[in-house]
């Protein structure tokens, strides 16, 4: 039963620098910071991070397969907070949580929680799917 | 530095993009969805960024695209792409203000398809100090 309050299932994605270059290459977005770890401590990161456009697409994933299917995603909105950290060789987790917040006119709107490493990596993210 | 004149202007998108399933299904093995028929939710931010840098990196608004970090970004679908759309996009500085040294930016962007908004778009783009 799906009721303001009720909080979803967990689901746990994996990043790893082979994710971030497929999601360049898919995206367009070739900045440096997301591959080359040399630049991206020239500029003053921890080491290389994930497209903060990345973490959003799979917390849509999550999103999407709530609400039955991409199509039935209406609104999707997030705060990029903290980096996503991708360290060469490891998989790191990106945490996706959520809870309904609003039920209306065939509408449900979702409050999301998405952390890494324990740090919320997404503020004021928020959905509305179709349902 | 943007060009304060630039608020409020909104700039055209010339050229119409055709969306391919070949692209929808490399987004899509990104994130490990299966249903290939429209596109995920943040499909789109393909071309919406790709059009902002065009437009705000134009010598009358001079934004500098290489100190640029994404702040929020927000979509509001009002119908799914699926491949064979054939898009226009829009783009409007909605507001400007800097804080501390980093340039704040709020871009607003709509997807056409045949005179339709299919998507809007928010982003808030931050060029760090």
């Amino acid at each position: 039963m799906i009721e303001v309050g009720t909080v979803l299932s967990e689901k746990v994605f994996y990043l790893d620098r082979a994710l971030l270059k497929q999601y360049a290459d898919a995206s367009g977005d070739q900045n440096p910071i997301h591959q080359n770890e040399e630049f991206a401590l020239s500029v003053g990161l921890p080491n290389v991070i994930a497209h903060g456009m990345l973490t959003m697409a799979l917390v849509g994933k999550y999103v999407s397969d709530f609400a039955g299917g991409s199509a039935n995603v209406l609104e999707y909105g997030a705060r990029f907070v903290k980096p996503v950290i991708v360290p060469a060789g490891e998989k790191v987790d990106l945490t996706v949580c959520a809870t309904i917040s609003e039920i209306e006119d065939g509408k449900i709107s979702l409050t999301l929680s998405a952390t890494s490493a324990g740090v919320k990596v997404l503020g004021m993210a928020k959905a509305v799917i179709r349902k | 530095m943007l060009n304060p004149d630039s608020v409020g202007r909104t700039f055209a998108g010339t050229e119409s993009i055709t969306i391919s399933q070949s692209e929808i299904d490399s987004f899509c093995a990104v994130i490990g969805e299966t249903d290939t028929e429209v596109a995920p939710p943040t499909f789109t931010i393909r071309i919406t960024l790709s059009q902002f840098e065009a437009f705000l990196t134009q010598p009358d608004v001079g934004l500098d695209w290489s100190r640029l970090v994404h702040g929020d970004q927000k979509f509001e679908i009002f119908s799914p792409v699926k491949a064979g759309d054939v898009l226009t996009c829009d783009a409007t500085i909605e507001s400007y203000r800097v804080a501390a040294g980093n340039e704040i930016v709020s871009v607003r962007s709509d997807l056409h398809r045949a005179g339709s908004v299919v998507v809007s778009a928010w982003s808030t783009l931050v060029v760090r100090a």
